[in-house]
């Protein structure tokens, strides 16, 4: 998890010096010691990480065995009869933090290059930690402001006003009846959840760009804007990325302001005013009353979802990889 | 399963936390947590009462985690508790599963679920049938004055909007009660969606917890949803008037809670193991959606110190406990069952543990 793919591949002048490098034969007995508890310390994550792996998987198995892979392609949820279909709760969690993160990167983008190139200094910092604080804000209190401003909103002006205009109104993403909880809700709060992970990432790696970049830009002739487009950006381009894979990890697990915005419906609707589920919010829904098979089936999607995170993980870093060796090429 | 690994190093610390902190109780008793039980959140509020009362009154300290009822059946049957407490009786395969011996279902009070709707128009109290609950709940009544709504409220100018329903979404206790009743009222609920704690239901939306469909309710014009009594009778929800199975339109007021235990349990056997549901029960004031709740323990008592201070504690909470059950929304037990209770309670065995 620790090792950063994009670091084998970016030339660097330096050569690592490695914790299994040339031996000090009289090795002092206290270093041998400090470095047996820092290899404890650090083998402690995958450890851990197995053995969640492990205990949820055996926990989920009984329903594996019984319905195979198929449960993760159907649609019907129905403890009552034994059915056990996750798909609407894939998709939700899928599109939910998919659309999330196309609706924040573009603002946590814009908010990260205004904190770098063009806030006045008074300005930036406050900037920067109200931005910041954002993240600090308990899940339930996003849920709870949800509930009585956005959802009223979405309902008694948003939706109707889409509703009105000539042809958008009537496209399948704005159909049906709008009472507000609705995968739009659950997005437009996973938007904003996940933009102080994504902009704080952003506005580092940005400020870390060196001024003899932009200088360079600048001299050439650029106006300021290429030098951003053409200079900075480019450079900072694998942290950005990064800091977009950090938002949308976030998103996925996001469990608590969805659940209270979502509505709690295992469909699969195209409309963005209808309710959907997710994954999580199903788990924190069933848990504390489930029993036996059912019980079974929800560690089942909780496998499932380890599994989700991981590869949308993988692929989140090999965009990385690509993308930084693009950037050296 | 792999939840006792975990369970048990959790409770006991908890254990050793409530002995260190405890201040000593009154008459001088050691102050530590006697007896741990866990499960139902339906009957929280009647228990917590309990368990405070009656340590001041005795010294014995209850200390009750109110996780579900599923956790609750969990718990028990891995012995990892004293007691469990559960909302719907537990099923033959799950009794099966125990450890350490049959369990035993102890009622304790009986509660009700209410149906409550936003209708801005309307003053005086809805009347709805279990058919129209149904029909409204699978779907197939969307308008607020379709003719199965209309024809049993005469008296109101019913309004032509949706109907919103809302649900829960989290399993819960007060779905199995109120899927319980739609299963017994209607046979098109009893074929399809049935009942459970979890349903997959065909239309709505879900909220989570009694507040979720609440807030949600009280959000939407035209919405119905249904609460347990005490969480709308405290924030003052308009609550619809049911149909029974007499045919008469009764409020969920704590007497007509208590009839319908009383019709049911009348009729009762004498070897029953009150796992009975009083949904939807006979006689003329009874209101349709009531259902016991229940305490378990073990027939055979492994610790006879433990054992006992239990079978105390529940004889206090049937007779002096329940006292307080109306103020706090729920109807007490009826006085012959009680008596058959503690018929029950004289079979528990403490001395299995020597």
């Amino acid at each position: 998890m620790s090792v950063d793919p994009g670091a084998d591949s970016t030339p660097s002048p330096v050569t690592p010096i490695r914790g299994d490098g040339p031996k000090v034969s009289g090795q002092n007995f206290g270093d041998r010691i400090y470095r047996w508890t820092i290899t404890a310390f650090a083998l402690c994550i995958p450890l851990l990480l197995l053995l969640i792996a492990v205990e949820i998987g055996s926990a989920g198995w009984p329903t594996f065995r019984e319905h195979g892979i198929s449960f993760l392609f159907l649609s019907t949820w129905d403890p009552n009869s034994g059915q056990y279909g996750v798909l609407p709760a894939i998709y939700g969690t899928l599109i939910s933090s998919l659309l999330a993160i196309l609706l924040a990167t573009p603002l946590a983008l814009g908010v990260a290059i205004f904190l770098s190139e063009f806030a006045p200094a008074w300005l930036r910092t406050p900037v920067a930690f109200l931005v910041d604080l954002l993240a600090a804000i308990p899940s339930v209190i996003y849920g709870l402001w949800g509930i009585f401003f956005l959802i009223p909103l979405l309902r008694d002006h948003v939706a109707p006003a889409i509703k009105s205009l000539p042809v958008i109104g009537a496209l399948p993403i704005f159909a049906g009846p709008a009472y507000g909880n609705s995968l739009l809700a659950a997005v437009l709060i996973l938007t904003i959840m996940i933009l102080p992970y994504t902009s704080s990432v952003a506005r580092e790696v940005l400020l870390a760009v060196p001024r003899s970049q932009r200088e360079a830009a600048l001299a050439l002739g650029a106006t300021r804007w290429e030098t951003i487009r053409d200079a900075v950006v480019p450079y900072a381009k694998s942290g950005i990325v990064g800091g977009v894979i950090l938002g949308l990890g976030r998103a996925i697990g996001e469990t608590m302001a969805v659940t209270m915005l979502i509505g709690n419906v295992a469909q699969i609707k195209a409309s963005l005013f209808a309710p959907a589920y997710t994954m999580a919010a199903l788990i924190a829904n069933e848990f504390s009353e489930a029993s036996g098979p059912h019980l079974s089936a929800l560690m089942a999607v909780g496998s499932a979802l380890f599994l989700i995170t991981i590869a949308v993980n993988g692929i989140a870093r090999w965009l990385v990889w690509r993308v930084s060796r693009e950037g050296a090429a | 399963m792999k939840f006792r690994s975990v369970i048990v190093p959790v409770t006991v610390l908890g254990m050793i936390v409530m002995a260190c902190g405890g201040d000593p109780g009154p008459g001088g008793r050691r102050s530590s947590v006697d007896l741990t039980g866990a499960g139902a959140t339906f009957p929280y509020p009647i228990y917590s009462r309990w368990f405070s009362d009656y340590a001041r009154e005795t010294g014995v300290r209850i200390n009750y985690g109110s996780l579900g009822s599923g956790a609750g059946i969990r718990q028990v049957s891995e012995q990892t508790v004293d007691f469990g407490a559960t909302d719907s009786p537990m099923s033959d395969a799950e009794l099966a599963d125990v450890k350490g011996g049959a369990l035993l279902h102890i009622p304790t009070v009986v509660g009700a679920v209410v149906v409550t709707y936003n209708l801005p128009s309307i003053t005086q109290p809805l009347k709805l049938s279990g058919d129209a609950i149904a029909g409204i709940f699978l779907g197939t009544i969307t308008k607020w004055n379709d003719p199965a709504i209309a024809s049993i409220n005469p008296d109101v100018q019913m309004p032509a909007d949706d109907i919103l329903v809302v649900h829960r979404t989290d399993g819960s206790g007060t779905t199995y009660i109120f899927s319980d009743f739609l299963t017994s009222a209607n046979q098109a609920w009893a074929n399809g969606p049935g009942k459970g704690k979890q349903i997959n239901w065909p239309v709505g939306l879900g909220g989570k917890g009694n507040e979720g469909v609440a807030g949600q309710v009280k959000q939407t014009p035209g919405a119905i949803g249904y609460t347990e009594l005490a969480y709308a009778h405290q924030n003052g929800l308009p609550t619809a008037l049911i149909g029974n199975r007499a045919g008469n339109f009764v409020a969920p007021t704590i007497e007509n809670i208590q009839a319908a235990a009383t019709g049911v349990l009348a009729d009762l056997p004498m070897d029953t193991d009150f796992r009975v549901s009083i949904v939807n029960g006979p006689g003329e004031k009874a209101y349709p959606i009531s259902s016991l709740t229940w305490i378990l323990l073990h027939e055979v008592q492994a610790d006879s110190v433990k054992g006992r201070k239990l079978l105390d504690f529940l004889r206090w909470a049937l007779t002096k406990g329940d006292q307080q059950a109306a103020a706090l929304d729920y109807a007490p037990l009826p006085a012959p069952v009680v008596e058959r209770v503690f018929q029950r309670l004289d079979e528990v065995k403490l001395d299995g543990g020597q």
